[in-house]
């Protein structure tokens, strides 16, 4: 069954509710402020563009998502606001102030964890506040809370390599939060993660996120984590590499796994297909040259 | 289990297979000189004389090659007369592993033979003095030399080109030059020992930082932590247990530095005692003198290794680098281990007790 067979609501249609917020998140502060950001990538003397005339604007406390397929640069998108790699052109501005370099007003979640091996997991998350010249003790007291509210108290003490995946990524988020940065940048944080634990890593982030004055930038390949989580969709293509449109996601929040198929729902994420795959056919689809290897009659369809 | 098993590719052996292969390494050479040394008709090229007959320069106790002892055999039969008496035996330098085993306790107690020869304990804390200033002096220098070249291009870039230059000349060329500047007592054989380490451990040191994850330096960065800090606080703690096993094998190379460094100026130390025991004809001496400097090798090696699984906890189960035999031995499931494989049933146990 595809989602062609289903009768779906235009993915622009927004319930009064949804609008409201909506104009409401548009009235907030204005936390990050990309304008006209290109990225190219040069070898022996060909330079490569891989997306230019990127501008958004992130609110505060909007869970804004970027999407795309593989190569469109997502990741180099946000690397490049987190201040690891340089843009070749545009500006970024933090709170309207152009950043420079990485810093600890942009908190990042990496997909492979990155936690400190040689540190415990209370060591972990008081590093970034013993960078920023907290006391010790003020350090350790701030780690314990951040740590009880991902629901990791008990392992205060435990090293990472003793933790399972999800656990890992839920101290790498406590660790990047207990900075309090201005805007929390993840970069396909669940990626590594078994479909389960995927799904229970969406909802703690759902409710932390509830809980803690942040906005977040969020990367993810996976249309379903990008609907769920998300207020904006940002949808960058490649060839041309750029934005291809940034959706306001109809679906009403609390949010929860059951909306997954609701038909706001289903019809933005068939709209994000659209964009990321281009609309395809029956006929259209690729045939592998495969030769029948089976007996006749032994039919699995 | 299937015979196959015991083959099988980069898959780990069971314990008990483990610890048999770990007592053979050591079994089948041993074995190999036992045979060569008990069994009559291996080998055994000379002949000791028992009795000495009548050849008129055969006394008892004269070693000589089979054929020597053949021909003067058969002279005596053409001539007639007492016909000389003797076993087969190996050349004096092949002791059996018995008399090599008692000269590791009778090695100790040998008087030495003049009166201003150290024993064979002073002998070895000579040596192991030696060493231990020569590794000291060579990490002082060293490691933060290494670390610098692994952390930042513009050391590497400075450093590297003449140390990689400089670690290809013989440590034992500058074996004359280190005699007339140090003089000929301790100076210039810690000063070897220096050479033979001190570049190579730039270089190894380098290169074990510059392996440190990009992604943790990133991680760090996103945190605030810059310039110095970010040294102090990510660099070194990332590389520092590698670092350490680095240093364990580096330890390795200056034993092997030793010898050609205890030759210069004065022959002292451990390699003094080899070449007077070698002189006086004391081959199982020699032989447990050499086995010595291999236990001590292998022992502080251990030793090192377990301090390391103490200070670096967070090592325990994700290991890189060389093992060590007690690593060996003491890997998952392995019969030397006593703590229960796992954590959980670790906890179950206690929870029980």
């Amino acid at each position: 069954m595809s989602l062609h067979t289903l009768e779906l609501p235009d993915y622009r249609e927004q319930a009064p509710e949804v609008s409201a917020r909506f104009k409401r998140i548009r009235e907030r502060p204005v936390v990050l402020s990309v304008k006209g950001l290109r990225k190219d990538f040069g070898s022996n003397g060909e330079t490569h563009t891989v997306f230019d005339e990127v501008s958004l604007d992130i609110h505060r406390r909007e869970f804004v998502t970027i999407i795309g397929p593989s190569g469109c640069g997502k990741s180099t998108f946000i690397r490049i606001v987190a201040g690891l790699d340089d843009a070749s052109g545009g500006e970024i501005l933090l709170d309207g102030k152009a950043i420079h370099g990485p810093g600890p007003d942009r908190g990042m979640v990496f997909q492979g964890y990155t936690l400190f091996p040689w540190q415990t997991v209370k060591q972990n998350v008081m590093f970034g506040l013993e960078m920023r010249g907290k006391a010790w003790n003020t350090a350790e007291s701030e780690a314990r809370q951040w740590l009880e509210m991902v629901g990791l108290s008990k392992f205060e003490n435990s090293y990472p390599h003793e933790l399972s995946g999800g656990m890992k990524q839920r101290v790498a988020i406590a660790r990047a939060l207990a900075n309090e940065p201005r805007i929390l940048i993840m970069d396909e944080p669940f990626g590594a993660l078994d479909a389960l634990t995927r799904c229970k890593m969406q909802s703690y982030l759902l409710q932390i996120w509830k809980k803690v004055d942040v906005t977040i930038l969020f990367i993810t390949h996976d249309l379903d984590e990008a609907v769920l989580l998300s207020d904006r969709i940002m949808v960058l293509g490649v060839n041309p590499g750029g934005v291809r449109e940034v959706i306001e996601n109809p679906v009403p929040r609390p949010r929860s796994v059951a909306q997954m198929l609701s038909p706001e729902f289903l019809s933005v994420k068939h709209r994000l297909d659209e964009l990321i795959h281009g609309p395809v056919t029956e006929q259209e689809e690729e045939r592998l040259p495969v030769i029948k290897l089976t007996e006749a009659g032994d039919e699995v369809e | 289990m299937a015979k196959s098993d015991w083959l099988g590719l980069k898959s780990e052996l069971p314990p008990r297979r483990r610890l048999t292969l770990i007592v053979l390494s050591f079994v089948v050479p041993i074995a190999l000189w036992s045979s060569v040394s008990y069994v009559p008709w291996l080998w055994h090229p000379n002949i000791r004389i028992s009795v000495p007959g009548d050849v008129d320069y055969f006394v008892e106790d004269m070693e000589l090659p089979r054929v020597d002892f053949q021909r003067e055999l058969e002279k005596v039969r053409e001539a007639g007369g007492t016909m000389p008496e003797g076993v087969r035996v190996n050349p004096i330098y092949l002791p059996p592993p018995h008399k090599v085993a008692r000269a590791f306790y009778t090695a100790f107690t040998t008087e030495p033979r003049l009166p201003n020869e150290p024993w064979l304990h002073e002998s070895l804390g000579v040596s192991i003095r030696t060493i231990l200033w020569g590794f000291i002096l060579s990490s002082l220098a060293g490691v933060p030399l290494g670390i610098l070249c692994g952390t930042y291009r513009f050391f590497s870039r400075l450093q590297e080109p003449f140390v990689e230059f400089f670690r290809y000349l013989p440590a034992p060329a500058f074996g004359a030059l280190c005699v007339a500047v140090l003089g000929i007592d301790a100076g210039p054989k810690i000063a070897i020992i220096f050479i033979g380490t001190f570049f190579q451990q730039v270089l190894v040191i380098a290169n074990t930082v510059r392996k440190v994850d990009p992604a943790l330096i990133e991680a760090a960065q996103t945190l605030g932590a810059r310039g110095w800090k970010l040294v102090r606080r990510v660099v070194i703690p990332a590389s520092v247990s590698d670092i350490y096993t680095d240093m364990r094998i580096l330890l390795g190379w200056a034993w092997t530095y030793l010898i050609v460094a205890e030759v210069v100026g004065t022959m002292s130390g451990i390699t003094y005692f080899i070449n007077q025991q070698a002189r006086y004809r004391n081959f199982d001496n020699v032989y447990a003198a050499i086995f010595m400097i291999g236990i001590i090798g292998l022992t502080s090696d251990m030793v090192l290794a377990g301090i390391g699984k103490v200070i670096f906890p967070w090592k325990r189960r994700t290991r890189s680098g060389r093992k060590s035999i007690l690593e060996w031995m003491q890997e998952p499931g392995s019969a030397w281990r006593k703590e229960p494989p796992n954590p959980r049933a670790a906890a179950a146990l206690a929870a029980k007790a």
